[in-house]
């Protein structure tokens, strides 16, 4: 104890102290932010995917983000974003982006199954970053109505309470999420693309998310019980279809009555 | 008379059972009176005079399957877990009046259907009354002497407006909530009394726990019986001014040309009832309304994209949308003695809805205050014969629609693939330029069909045949209206504008003078109906060079 109290006066115990606080805040930061970040599992690629995929990009999409996927004027860096993030982008035919807009629009995907998994694993070996998930958390067996909940909580104020999609500014929108897979729907979470926000794991987790692709199917697969649902918009389309649909028929049955005179 | 006499009348006797049991009626209630005279009432006949039979047969409607809703629905807001059989909301925490409409629309047989029936009959309610009230509007039926009755209709349709609301919010869902809670904020932009009257209204803080149930009792009790003494108080007064008229031959103030009510409109309007009843059941079996079980119990956090109120409060949620929060730097919330002035909610929520009911309810004293025309109208005017009246209303009506359209403004821009913003921009110079426009392109396309009736009623309808006469000139042959076709085309009055003129002390007041001005604008632009002497002169005209042509080809038609 008085050796270190002798020392404390050392030219160079305020560096050594400064190391250490560092050395703390810095390790407590890496615990904090991996704790944060969505971690499924790390599906296994081989250096064969990685080295077929860093092919198909540089054929594909360097030209918007650059040969070493460090981004361009036109396009962000993909160091980090993950496998998620590629098999999102490229299985729902996002990327490649068809023209710029406000948005990338859903398309056919361009790439098989094989290609976008090269693919996600040229991106993963960039740098870490949100994996493919497994396939238990897409199992569709979670608890529904806990989904429900948490769907309604997170996402619909964009998606709508029925997953029927809605408007965001400036011609961006929240897509309508009935025919999407749940790998999909997991991935988008995880990675947040476009304007969506990251629900990470701490913010929503796995079994959360698993939840919530249960909800969705659900919902998808339970079809509308009163009859054709008209959109699943609301007050909106059956405000619409009274006044079209049945005032028109309404209209018709009154001039049918009064057509004998007058 | 002295009793000797009635007993020596001989009585009559009913030979059949019915027979007897109807006399026996009679005798003590005077059915046969009763009957003699509303039997003989005449109505005429026209299609665009049903839509008032539409509101009340879906009124009739809600009435029935509104009764049979109370006997499963429970008003309550405490806390429950869901336990019924939609397996999405299994155990999820709510309230009881949620639950219970859950398990009406799962549970309990038919119940579903009934909801539907009785949501899809009150959107038909309002959207018949709204129509059967442009009808009014258009035609003039509002003028003496039934301004009052326009007066009680308005009412009506605020009640209506009213019964949907409340009902609205009964089922406690997320999208319910969700309109309750931009009713608070409205209610709580009111200058200091605001926030008094939310806490009363909510008894405490949004969203408490009494207001579903004392929405209950509005939406069930109050609100239906003064809609059932404003129905009774409006068809009394149908009885009283007898039914109105489209112009036609032989058709005047003093008269009402149609079929009387019994037998032939007995039968059609009872009949009519069940082809209302009929779609409305359709479109209940086939098509879903309201999907509660999609929106959630309601709870404060969310806020569901799409979340519109039903369509006839849409105008008013259409202005909120509409409000820009700042304009540049300039504010629109101040706050005055500690109090806050929220004027982006209070102008849009109150300003736009207090015009356009406002001006409703005074409409017909302001134009006959204008026009001066105090007699007794029983024929209706034809739209395009009173063109600056029509030009008013459907800028009203565009008016209406553009603050409609803006409540469907996010949907709008998904579906239509366009942008939110842009939307919103357009409607706002919509909103302002959209009534100007509509009422310079109605009053024009009413002046110009006038004109075309006017070239009809003198020179006979266009009928496509070229003729050569014998000197070589080539002309149309037009074929002359029946007499009974000319008298609707030239038949109505076309009033000139009414300068000043001073009172009795000889002085032409300011107020005068304002109405000399309005009536100027609303008489100028005149298309006169043809006088006898100019259809004369054009039959003269046109006659022998015709008919020459009509025997040189042996023509006729």
């Amino acid at each position: 104890m008085k050796a270190l109290s002798q020392k404390r006066r050392h030219p160079l115990a305020v560096i050594a102290l400064l190391l250490m606080g560092l050395l703390v805040t810095g390790g407590l930061y890496a615990v904090a932010t991996t704790v944060n970040q969505a971690k499924a599992s790390t599906t296994s690629y081989s250096a064969n995917d990685s080295a077929e995929g860093k092919k198909l990009f540089q054929a594909n999409c360097a030209t918007c983000h650059g040969m070493g996927a460090g981004g361009t004027k036109d396009a962000p860096s993909l160091v980090g974003v993950g496998a998620a993030a590629v098999d999102f982008q490229v299985g729902t035919g996002r990327m490649p982006m068809q023209m710029n807009g406000p948005q990338a629009a859903e398309k056919p995907a361009q790439f098989n199954d094989q290609q976008t998994q090269q693919l996600s694993a040229y991106v993963a070996s960039l740098g870490a970053g949100p994996a493919v998930p497994e396939a238990g958390l897409l199992d569709e067996k979670g608890d529904a109505a806990k989904g429900g909940e948490l769907f309604r909580v997170n996402c619909a104020m964009c998606h709508n309470a029925a997953a029927a999609g809605g408007a965001l500014t400036r011609g961006k929108f929240a897509p309508a999420l009935a025919g999407v897979s749940g790998q999909h729907i997991y991935e988008a979470m995880v990675s947040g693309p476009q304007n969506m926000p990251v629900f990470s794991d701490t913010n929503v987790s796995p079994e959360g998310k698993r939840d919530i692709i249960t909800f969705l199917k659900q919902i998808e697969s339970n079809g509308s019980p009163g009859g054709a649902d008209l959109g699943s918009l609301g007050p909106v389309s059956e405000g619409l279809f009274v006044w079209i649909a049945g005032l028109g028929v309404i209209i018709a049955f009154t001039i049918w009555l009064t057509s004998r005179t007058s | 008379m002295s009793a000797a006499s009635r007993a020596e009348a001989p009585a009559f006797v009913a030979t059949t059972k019915a027979g007897r049991i109807t006399d026996f009626v009679d005798a003590r209630v005077g059915g046969s009176g009763i009957l003699r005279e509303f039997g003989r009432k005449v109505f005429p006949d026209h299609w665009s005079f049903m839509f008032g039979e539409v509101a009340l047969y879906s009124f009739v409607i809600l009435l029935l399957s509104g009764t049979f809703l109370t006997f499963f629905f429970d008003p309550s807001m405490a806390e429950t877990h869901y336990a019924g059989s939609y397996l999405p909301m299994k155990n999820v925490e709510m309230s009881v009046a949620y639950s219970s409409s859950l398990n009406i629309s799962f549970d309990i047989r038919g119940g579903l259907f009934m909801r539907q029936v009785h949501h899809w009959a009150a959107l038909l309610f309002v959207a018949s009354i709204g129509v059967h009230m442009l009808r009014v509007f258009f035609t003039g039926a509002f003028r003496k002497p039934r301004e009052m009755n326009w007066v009680v209709g308005s009412v009506l349709l605020i009640l209506a407006m009213a019964a949907g609301f409340t009902g609205y919010s009964l089922p406690d869902d997320l999208l319910s909530g969700n309109g309750l809670r931009i009713i608070d904020g409205v209610i709580k932009s009111i200058p200091v009394v605001g926030t008094y009257i939310s806490f009363f209204l909510f008894g405490g803080e949004f969203p408490g726990t009494a207001v579903i149930g004392r929405l209950y009792t509005l939406h069930i009790l109050l609100v239906p019986a003064l809609i059932l003494l404003m129905i009774v108080l409006h068809l009394f007064m149908v009885v009283v001014h007898k039914h109105t008229q489209y112009p036609g031959p032989g058709r005047n103030d003093g008269n009402v040309v149609g079929y009387p009510l019994g037998p032939v409109y007995a039968a059609k309007a009872g009949g009519f009832f069940f082809i209302v009843f009929g779609v409305i059941a359709l479109m209940a079996a086939f098509f879903t309304i309201n999907p509660i079980w999609n929106y959630g119990p309601y709870d404060p956090s969310p806020v569901s994209a799409g979340t519109q109120p039903d369509w006839y409060i849409g105008f008013v949620d259409g202005a909120l949308r509409l409000m820009p929060g700042v304009i540049g730097n300039f504010h629109f919330e101040y706050v005055i003695f500690g109090h806050t002035l929220t004027l982006n909610v209070l102008l849009p929520a109150l300003v736009p809805a207090g015009i356009l009911f406002t001006v409703m309810f005074m409409y017909p004293w302001i134009e006959s205050w204008v026009t001066k025309d105090t007699r007794e109208h029983h024929v209706l005017d034809r739209p395009r014969n009173a063109p600056t009246r029509t030009a008013i209303g459907v800028a009203g009506f565009v008016w209406y629609c553009v603050m409609w359209a803006a409540a469907g403004s996010d949907l709008i821009a998904t579906n239509f693939h366009v942008s939110l913003n842009d939307v919103t921009y357009w409607l706002r110079t919509l909103f302002f330029v959209g009534p100007i426009i509509a009422f310079i392109v109605a009053k024009r396309v009413a002046l110009a069909l006038q004109r075309k009736d006017r070239e009809i009623a003198l020179h006979g309808r266009e009928t496509g045949r070229i003729v050569r006469l014998p000197h070589g000139e080539f002309i149309e042959v037009h074929a002359p209206l029946d007499e009974y076709k000319r008298y609707k085309l030239v038949g109505f009055e076309s009033p000139a504008p009414l300068p000043a003129v001073p009172n009795d002390h000889g002085v032409v007041t300011r107020k005068e003078k304002r109405r000399a001005f309005l009536s100027r604008w609303f008489f100028e632009d005149r298309v006169a109906p043809a006088t006898p002497a100019e259809l004369e002169a054009a039959h003269g005209h046109h006659g022998p060079a015709v008919e020459a042509a009509e025997e040189s080809k042996s023509l006729s038609h």
